[in-house]
């Protein structure tokens, strides 16, 4: 058993890491909220995006003169993967759920014999990347330096995306992030955004009538890669406000765990402090005896 | 009959300006300036940089705009931009970092005309305003 030095000691570094999880889920709160906030006013942005590219590529008729961005290469064979995680660890699941799908994401297209090529945004994403997937990642991006969530890091990834699509260096663009559901239920989420995919719910309000200045296709082909950036932001956003919200789920659980701890090895600490009190009258008992 | 419509403006990081008393708007379109009043009829456009001029019953609104999508239907003026500056509170310091910038920018001799045009307008425009 250890001895009472030591358990005493154990306690106190117990309750100090406590103090910091407590502290660090404190931050991850007040940090969450501004998140959450800043993630919901950013929604009206691609929510209109979104309705006017709906509304304009409804009324696209031909096709083959679409803009790639919206159409595709008409290929399937390079697969780009943008892996959207945090920079700072210590928030649960957080990062490992991303990667998880990601991979079994990886795993499909390398069966399909398909070639993949990984964009990591966020630190943490390429280190649990780089060991398999290392020969795979042709870019990584870390956004360590900027406080909050700006769109203009957002336009400047959607920037390299689409110098790449230009270039021709791939098909089909997938992006990976956690989408906010409440702090305890992050959902991992896969969006395809090059070809982009139209829902083809609402598309028939293509009743009103648009006048375009400049023509259709000219408007179309600037808007789709604003989109990009903007799908980009809007992810960056939901991966933010998940992060905080993993991160205070984790640090309560780590607080609680350390609550604890702290209760059983003070109940050893007393028993064991009892113990040695009794041994000790036993020995001055014993020896009063044999007199 | 009210000659009113509304008009939001937003930006990414969120709802920049939401008005329902607006009387007329006139906006930096690409091919330029465009005024909408009530019951125009629907449109696409985008903006250049330039000034975007709110007219509403309260008053009269400026604001420097750094591109955008603008789209009119249903009486609704929905204008989506990446930077936009209210002209009343505009900080100088801001303008001619704005400036400067694009300046650079237009040095790069490996843009495109278009590009040109754009940057060429825009520093044109911040140096009307500082």
């Amino acid at each position: 058993m250890a001895s009472l030095d030591d358990l005493k000691k154990r306690i106190s570094s117990v309750k100090s890491t406590q103090k910091i999880t407590k502290a660090m889920k404190m931050v991850a709160a007040a940090k969450l909220r501004r998140a959450q906030e800043s993630a919901e006013k950013g929604r009206p942005y691609s929510d209109k995006m979104n309705n006017i590219i709906l509304n304009l590529s409804s009324g696209i008729s031909d096709i083959e003169n679409a803009p790639k961005l919206l159409s595709g290469t008409g290929e399937d064979k390079i697969h780009l993967c943008v892996v959207m995680t945090s920079d700072r660890g210590l928030c649960g699941g957080f990062n490992t759920n991303i990667i998880k799908k990601a991979k079994l994401y990886f795993q499909k297209i390398l069966d399909e014999g398909k070639t993949l090529k990984i964009i990591t945004v966020g630190t943490k994403g390429y280190d649990q990347l780089k060991r398999v997937y290392g020969d795979n990642i042709i870019e990584r991006i870390s956004f360590k330096d900027s406080k909050n969530v700006n769109y203009f890091d957002a336009d400047k990834v959607g920037k390299i995306i689409i110098e790449k699509f230009e270039k021709k260096e791939f098909d089909v663009c997938v992006i990976f992030y956690n989408q906010f559901k409440n702090v305890i239920t992050q959902i991992p989420q896969e969006q395809q955004i090059i070809p982009l995919k139209t829902i083809n719910e609402k598309t028939n309000s293509s009743e009103d009538n648009y006048e375009f200045e400049p023509e259709e296709d000219e408007i179309l082909s600037n808007l789709l890669p604003k989109n990009i950036s903007t799908q980009i932001f809007k992810a960056m956003l939901e991966n933010s406000a998940s992060e905080q919200g993993s991160r205070m789920s984790a640090m309560d659980n780590a607080t609680r765990n350390a609550g604890e701890m702290v209760d059983k090895l003070t109940i050893e600490y007393n028993r064991s402090r009892q113990a040695a009190i009794t041994k000790e009258l036993i020995e001055i008992i014993s020896g009063a005896e044999s007199l | 009959m009210s000659e009113e419509y509304s008009l939001e403006i937003v930006n990414p990081e969120k709802s920049f300006l939401l008005k329902d008393d607006v009387t007329e708007v006139v906006v930096p379109a690409y091919e330029g300036e465009i005024g909408i009043l009530k019951d125009h009829i629907s449109i696409i456009s985008f903006l250049k940089p330039g000034i975007v001029k709110v007219f509403s019953k309260s008053g009269e609104d400026s604001y420097y705009v750094n591109d955008g999508i603008v789209e009119f239907k249903n009486n609704n003026l929905s204008i989506l931009t990446s930077l936009i500056l209210n002209l009343k509170d505009i900080d100088k310091g801001k303008i001619s970092e704005i400036q400067k910038s694009a300046e650079e920018e237009l040095g790069n001799s490996e843009i495109s005309d278009q590009e040109k045009y754009l940057l060429d307008q825009k520093i044109e425009v911040l140096k009307s305003i500082n």
